[in-house]
């Protein structure tokens, strides 16, 4: 079978990596770093995504055919996120913001 | 093709092997990649699905930021916390179960770990039905003459109308309700697969449907671990807790 059988050890580490970065998001989210939240908020669930995605969905260990799908997903979110974001942004509709 | 014919003259014995490849296949493996990109392609669609929620989602929190971070406030993110380890915790297991069939784990190994998902998926769906009920009795469901948080003791910031403390709650219950839904389906849908495990139908040749299943479980976890703190935690930082 060439299958490539992920090491338990492998899953064990992802998810303690996965339960860190939870109780990091959480803390990070106690303290007003502004504009700054949402991005770190968004960078550590981002990680955590490309470790399920890496290892407990086996896409390090899949063929090229699988990677391209699932760049394809991302590239789809970006131009759905990015292309409509560019829409509002360059109209006036997002008005002053106070964020406080 | 020879072994195909070889297969069906033994009739049906305890190889898997032979029993689970369908005739248009040359091998298993390439069945196996088959499968696995047939769900992939599938997961790919429900990108799109939620998608077009996170930027609904993304669009109207620009727009009103004091009113999301104030309705986000109301949610509970200790009770959002525990689900996010739950969640983790299943998708754990699930991945423990796709490895039991890989390496030829015996049958209760199998159904335990699938067992185990389960269970913390039911705990997941418990933990949010609280959730959605607090909401009802809080008078946050956001239905026309139901939404009333003011008459329940919830002040609107400086700036926070109604309307807008409104669209959050509407984009809570449709992303968290959707991917529940999804969670509805999965414990729906392994099932089956941990009937047959049972009845010993997995092996190192042959454990598709695990695998597949363990992907859209997956999925569905990352999903969750996006909306966690783009629903829960936004507010944590205007006051302490709830």
């Amino acid at each position: 079978m060439s299958e490539h059988i992920v090491p338990r050890k492998i899953y064990f580490s992802v998810f303690a990596a996965l339960l860190v970065g939870t109780a990091v998001t959480v803390f990070a989210a106690t303290i007003n770093f502004g504009w700054a939240n949402d991005v770190i908020a968004m960078s550590i669930a981002v990680t955590k995504m490309m470790l399920v995605l890496l290892f407990f969905m086996h896409v390090r260990y899949s063929s090229r055919l699988i990677w391209v799908i699932v760049a394809a997903m991302f590239f789809w979110l970006l131009i759905l996120l990015l292309l409509t974001l560019t829409d509002y942004s360059s109209r006036s509709w997002f008005g002053p913001t106070v964020i406080h | 093709m020879s072994t195909h014919a070889e297969a069906i003259e033994q009739g049906h014995g305890h190889e898997g092997a032979h029993e689970a490849l369908a005739h248009h296949f040359d091998n298993l493996e390439q069945q196996r990649e088959a499968g696995a990109l047939g769900m992939w392609v599938f997961i790919a669609q429900e990108v799109m699905f939620f998608g077009g929620l996170f930027l609904a989602y993304l669009i109207y929190r620009m727009k009103y930021p004091q009113a999301f971070m104030a309705a986000s406030n109301h949610l509970n993110w200790k009770i959002g916390t525990f689900n996010t380890a739950v969640l983790i915790t299943s998708s754990l297991t699930m991945a423990l179960a796709v490895w039991a069939t890989q390496v030829g784990r015996s049958r209760k190994v199998q159904v335990g770990f699938m067992a185990a998902t389960v269970a913390l998926g039911l705990v997941f769906l418990g933990v949010k039905a609280v959730e959605y009920y607090e909401k009802y009795t809080g008078g946050l469901i956001p239905i026309a003459g139901w939404f009333d948080p003011v008459g329940h003791g919830i002040h609107m910031p400086d700036g926070v109308t109604v309307g807008q403390y409104q669209m959050f709650y509407w984009l809570y219950f449709a992303m968290t309700g959707l991917h529940a839904l999804h969670m509805i389906i999965g414990v729906g849908i392994i099932a089956p697969i941990m009937y047959w495990a049972w009845r010993g139908k997995y092996s190192p040749e042959y454990h598709s449907p695990v695998e597949n299943f363990g992907l859209y479980w997956h999925f569905v976890d990352i999903v969750w671990i996006f909306l966690f703190p783009l629903l829960y935690l936004l507010g944590a930082h205007f006051s302490a807790g709830h």
